[in-house]
């Protein structure tokens, strides 16, 4: 059962001004699209794997054939990592969440602000490429961090991180180059306009049961 | 975001706040110019559109004028009143590669590094072939030049994320090897003789996301066999 990719949840032109169409498309066309193919080449080589989950796969990248565990580590992280944070972003969307996951931001980080200031530093301090994370820690306390790569908080005893992923940032520089270069502050500035804090709000109340 | 409002946030240190190892440089992304340091950014080696079309003068300008200079800046702020200051680039490299607790020096230094290796591994009118020795060596090494440019198109493509490809003369024989994000062949007992940048910020303008396009152009194109020919002696 071969991974797929999912369409994009919205036009290529949906998240413009801040994402623009041509790094959308690419990014999810091209970008995107390579890492789940690579993920099934890998898997091909080791068919009984092809029908775990993303999920059960980077929660188990030791047990996975370690001919194909860096391919898969990468591969099942940047297509996992994609897919949520395509997933998250929305055309006219950004403000602030709502309810249980707002009171726990301030709660966990003084004020929203703060919490942006404490998000936005992590993911532009993140050398070379890898993600900006809001995650439940394995303490059930909200966090902020990054991962190097495509790895991210599930892969848990692999990854730098470990818990359940809320929210997500991309930095690598194909997330941002060709309408902002080198300015990836710029960027993460602009991504909180695009956040759909109703899906966050979603993955907290299931992460918390 | 600026050094100092980022270490206070970082000091603020609420539980849960997690960066990667080596993660605390806001490496491409300083904004701010500094006084001048003690290490320096050297000139371009050709004019900004000297290596059109195949990188073009937008790319470098960028490359260049932002990227090479705030590794400059960063790590000139980095070992600002520290002997680290008083020593060769090289050095603090090689003194810095190992220690966790100088991640952000270590990046900043071999970034300095290996961007200014290649700029002068490229001309304008380069690629072709090597002659002389070099070319023998290729040809011990990889079996006939075309042998060579597989194994270094391979490597840049199989470089996952940020990196580098690299020709590198090792106990006497030549090799093509990949580098992660900042690490350099210059740790590793190697001597680089070419390098090509396989950064996205290298290529995504010109590009986008087709990197075997780009090295095999800079192999075809932009590879400077005489300097290549000089490293290795």
């Amino acid at each position: 059962m071969p991974i797929k990719l999912p369409d994009l949840p919205y036009a290529y032109n949906a998240l413009e001004p801040f994402m623009d169409e041509q790094t959308v498309r690419l990014h999810h066309d091209k970008h995107h699209a390579a890492y789940v193919n690579n993920l099934n080449a890998a898997l091909d080589k080791h068919p009984e794997w092809h029908n775990k989950g993303l999920e059960e796969l980077m929660a188990n990248l030791k047990a996975v054939p370690e001919d194909i565990r860096t391919a898969v580590r990468n591969n099942a992280g940047g297509t996992w990592n994609h897919n949520l944070y395509w997933d998250l972003l929305a055309a006219n969307a950004g403000g602030q969440p709502g309810g249980e996951l707002l009171a726990d931001i301030q709660k966990s980080f003084g004020d929203f602000a703060a919490f942006q200031q404490k998000f936005n530093a992590a993911a532009v301090a993140q050398f070379a490429s890898g993600w900006g994370w809001l995650f439940i820690d394995d303490k059930g306390k909200l966090a902020i961090g990054s991962t190097p790569g495509h790895d991210n908080p599930l892969m848990s005893g692999a990854a730098n991180i470990s818990g359940k992923p809320l929210l997500v940032v991309d930095v690598w520089e194909h997330a941002y180059y060709l309408k902002f270069q080198n300015r990836r502050a710029d960027f993460v500035g602009g991504f909180w306009s695009l956040i759909n804090w109703k899906k966050v709000e979603g993955l907290y109340a299931a992460a918390r049961g | 975001m600026k050094r100092r409002e980022f270490l206070t946030v970082a000091a603020a240190g609420s539980a849960g706040v997690l960066l990667a190892p080596g993660g605390i440089v806001p490496a491409a992304q300083a904004v701010e110019t500094t006084a001048p340091g003690a290490f320096a950014l050297p000139a371009l080696p050709f004019a900004e559109n000297a290596l059109e079309p195949f990188i073009s003068a937008r790319t470098l300008s960028f490359h260049y004028g932002k990227h090479h200079k705030t590794y400059v800046d960063n790590l000139n702020k980095f070992t600002a009143g520290t002997p680290l200051a008083k020593l060769p680039l090289e050095v603090v490299i090689k003194e810095t590669a190992t220690d966790a607790g100088k991640a952000s020096v270590f990046n900043n230094s071999a970034q300095v590094w290996n961007h200014t290796f290649f700029w002068r591994s490229m001309k304008a009118g380069g690629g072709g072939q090597p002659g002389g020795n070099l070319h023998k060596q290729i040809e011990k090494a990889f079996g006939d030049f075309a042998g060579f440019k597989k194994a270094f198109v391979e490597a840049g493509l199989a470089q996952f994320g940020s990196g580098w490809v690299w020709l590198v003369s090792e106990s006497g024989a030549l090799k093509v090897v990949k580098t992660a994000n900042a690490d350099t062949p210059l740790v590793h007992g190697q001597k680089a003789l070419l390098t090509c940048d396989v950064w996205e910020h290298a290529y995504y303008l010109d590009y986008q996301n087709r990197r075997k396009d780009f090295v095999e152009a800079f192999v075809d194109h932009l590879a400077n066999w005489d300097f290549a020919a000089q490293q290795l002696g």
